[in-house]
C-alpha cells in the first residue's frame, strides 16, 4: 500500500512577487515580469530580455559564514524554503528531530565558475578565489547550502534534469514519500538569472528579439512568437505523507496524485510529440483519475515554435479538442528553466486556491496545432479541482505532475 | 606603492572589519586573529586572500599558521612590501 503524498508548505522568490500574495495577485492581474536589460546588449547579447529579480540581502537572516558558499539562486532558494517552511508549520526543533530530506532543481551555477576563473587569469593565485567558490560553483550548490542552513537530515540531493528538473524533484520526493522512504521531503528548483548562465543559450537564438516590447516577447503558443525570455527565481514545496501531516495538524493543501517521465532519446535541443505524450499518459495513469478531472492544465510551452507546436499536439493527443483549459504561466515569467516544473506548480496551486486561470498573455492568434486549445488570453474565473503541469527539457527529458486540491 | 605602517593597519582593520561583520574597535594588536574573525579552516582562506588583496602581499602557505596576532600580520605584511 502507499503513502498517499500532500502539500503542507509552499513558498516562491520569483518576477512576480516573493510572497504567495503577490504572485496570486500578479497571476490574476496578468502582470510581465519581463523587462530589457541594457547591460546584456553590452555583453554582446543577441536578445537583452530578461525576468526582472533583485538578489536579495540575507544580512538579518543569515551568518556571513552561510552566506558566503551562496551563489544567487541559493539565495532565492533560502528565502523560498523558509517560507514553505513557515506555511507547513515546520520549525527548527521539528527539524533538528526528523529525518526531512531535501531534493531541489538546479541545472548550473555559472556566474560563481566565471568569476573564479577570472581571477585565476588574472592573479595567478587560487587562493584569491576565496573559499565559497567551490561550493557555489558546484550544481548541488543548493541542496548543499539549504541541507546545512536548516540542517536537514534525510535524503539530501540535486536533481539536474534541464528545464524539468524542479518538476522531477518533486516527482521523485512523491515516489520517497509514496514508499514510505521519507516522511517528509523539501522539493523545489533555483535558476539564477546572471547573464553569464544564458549567454550561450542566447548564443543559439533561442530568445526572443521582441526587444522594444519586453512585455510582450514571452508568448506561448502565439503564431508570432520568436522565442523564449529567460527568467528566474527559486519555488519550494512541502512534500509530506497524508498520515505525518494529520498527524501534525498541518494544513493540507493539496496532493500529489501522479508523476509521469519519459525521455524522448531524440534530438538534444528540438522536443518530439511522442516523449511528452507518453509522460502525459503515464501521469494520468499513475493518478487513478478519468482525465475529464483534470481541470486545468498548465503547459511547459516555453515560447518557441518547435516546442510549444510539439506540446500543443501532445496534448491535444491526450485530452482532444478544446476540452480543457491550458495556459502557459511563462507568458508572464519567462522561462524560469531549472525553477520552473516547481513554480509552475505554486503557480497552479495559487489558482487552485482561488477559482481562476491566470490568462495565457500574449495569446493573440492561434497557430495550426494550438488553434485545437483552449487557451485562454485573459484570466478567467473558473473553480478546478485537479491540475496537470507540464515540464519538458533539453535531452527530451519529461516531466507531469497531477495535484488534487485538499 | 609602499603604504605607511599606520596607513596599512587602517586598511586592512576596515577591510577585514567588513568581510567578517564585526566593529573595527575589535581589532587589537595584540588580539588573537582567528578568535577575534571567528575562523574556521574555511574562513581562513577568506582572510588571507582580503589581506593579501588589501596590501598586494604575498602570504606563503607556511606562513599563514605561524601569524597569530593582528600585531604579527601587521609586522609581516610591511616587512614584505616590495
Amino acid at each position: 500500500m502507499l503513502n498517499r503524498v500532500v502539500i503542507t508548505g509552499m513558498g516562491i522568490y520569483s518576477c512576480l512577487g516573493k510572497t504567495l500574495d503577490e504572485v496570486r495577485d500578479s497571476l490574476y492581474t496578468g502582470k510581465s515580469g519581463i523587462i530589457f536589460d541594457p547591460a546584456r546588449k553590452e555583453m554582446g547579447f543577441r536578445s537583452a530580455l530578461t525576468a526582472k529579480l533583485e538578489i536579495p540581502d540575507l544580512k538579518k537572516q543569515l551568518s556571513r559564514s552561510q552566506r558566503v558558499y551562496m551563489p544567487e539562486q541559493a539565495k532565492y532558494a533560502y528565502c523560498a524554503t523558509a517560507d514553505a517552511l513557515k506555511q507547513a508549520g515546520i520549525d527548527q526543533d521539528y527539524l533538528n528531530t526528523h529525518d526531512v530530506g531535501l531534493l531541489y532543481g538546479n541545472d548550473s551555477s555559472a556566474d560563481p565558475v566565471v568569476k573564479a576563473v577570472d581571477t585565476m587569469r588574472e592573479k595567478k593565485d587560487t587562493t584569491l578565489c576565496g573559499s565559497g567558490a567551490i561550493f557555489q560553483s558546484m550544481n548541488s550548490t543548493v541542496t548543499m547550502n539549504l541541507g546545512c542552513i536548516f540542517k536537514l537530515k534525510g535524503i539530501n540531493l540535486t536533481v539536474s534534469g534541464a528545464c524539468a528538473s524542479g518538476s522531477h524533484a518533486i516527482g521523485l520526493g512523491a515516489l520517497l514519500i509514496q514508499n514510505g522512504l521519507q516522511e517528509m521531503v523539501v522539493c523545489g528548483g533555483a535558476q539564477e538569472v546572471n547573464p553569464f548562465s544564458i549567454g550561450s543559450f542566447d548564443g543559439i537564438s533561442a530568445f526572443s528579439v521582441r526587444e522594444s516590447e519586453p512585455e510582450k516577447a514571452s508568448r506561448p503558443f502565439d503564431r508570432d512568437r520568436d522565442g523564449l525570455v529567460p527568467g528566474g527565481g527559486a519555488a519550494t514545496v512541502i512534500l509530506e505523507s497524508y498520515e505525518s501531516a494529520v498527524r501534525r495538524g498541518a494544513p493540507i493543501l493539496a496532493e500529489v496524485l501522479g508523476y509521469g517521465f519519459s525521455s524522448n532519446g531524440d534530438h538534444i535541443s528540438s522536443p518530439n510529440v511522442d516523449g511528452p505524450t507518453k509522460s502525459l499518459q503515464m501521469a494520468i495513469k499513475r493518478a487513478g483519475i478519468d482525465i475529464r478531472e483534470i481541470g486545468y492544465v498548465n503547459a511547459h510551452a516555453t515560447s518557441t515554435h518547435v516546442g510549444d507546436t510539439n506540446e500543443a499536439k501532445a496534448i491535444f493527443n491526450v485530452f482532444g479538442e478544446k476540452s480543457v483549459e491550458v495556459t502557459s504561466t511563462k507568458s508572464q515569467t519567462g522561462h524560469e528553466m531549472w525553477m520552473a516544473g516547481a513554480s509552475e506548480v505554486i503557480y497552479s496551486m495559487l489558482m487552485m486556491k482561488n477559482g481562476f486561470i491566470a490568462g495565457n498573455i500574449n495569446f493573440e492568434n492561434p497557430d495550426e496545432a494550438s488553434g485545437h486549445l483552449l487557451i485562454p488570453a485573459q484570466t478567467i474565473e473558473k473553480r478546478f479541482d485537479t491540475f496537470l503541469s507540464n515540464s519538458f527539457g533539453f535531452g527530451g527529458t519529461n516531466s507531469t505532475l497531477i495535484i488534487r486540491n485538499m | 606603492m609602499i603604504m605607511e605602517k599606520q596607513e596599512l593597519i587602517e586598511k586592512i582593520n576596515a577591510a577585514l572589519a567588513e568581510e567578517f561583520e564585526i566593529d573595527v574597535e575589535d581589532i587589537t594588536p595584540e588580539g588573537d586573529i582567528k578568535a577575534t574573525l571567528e575562523l574556521d579552516s574555511l574562513s581562513l582562506v577568506d582572510m588571507v586572500a582580503l589581506v593579501e588583496s588589501e596590501s598586494g602581499v604575498k602570504i606563503k602557505g607556511s606562513d599563514v599558521a605561524q601569524i597569530k596576532t593582528f600585531g604579527a600580520l601587521y609586522d609581516y605584511l610591511t616587512e614584505h612590501q616590495n
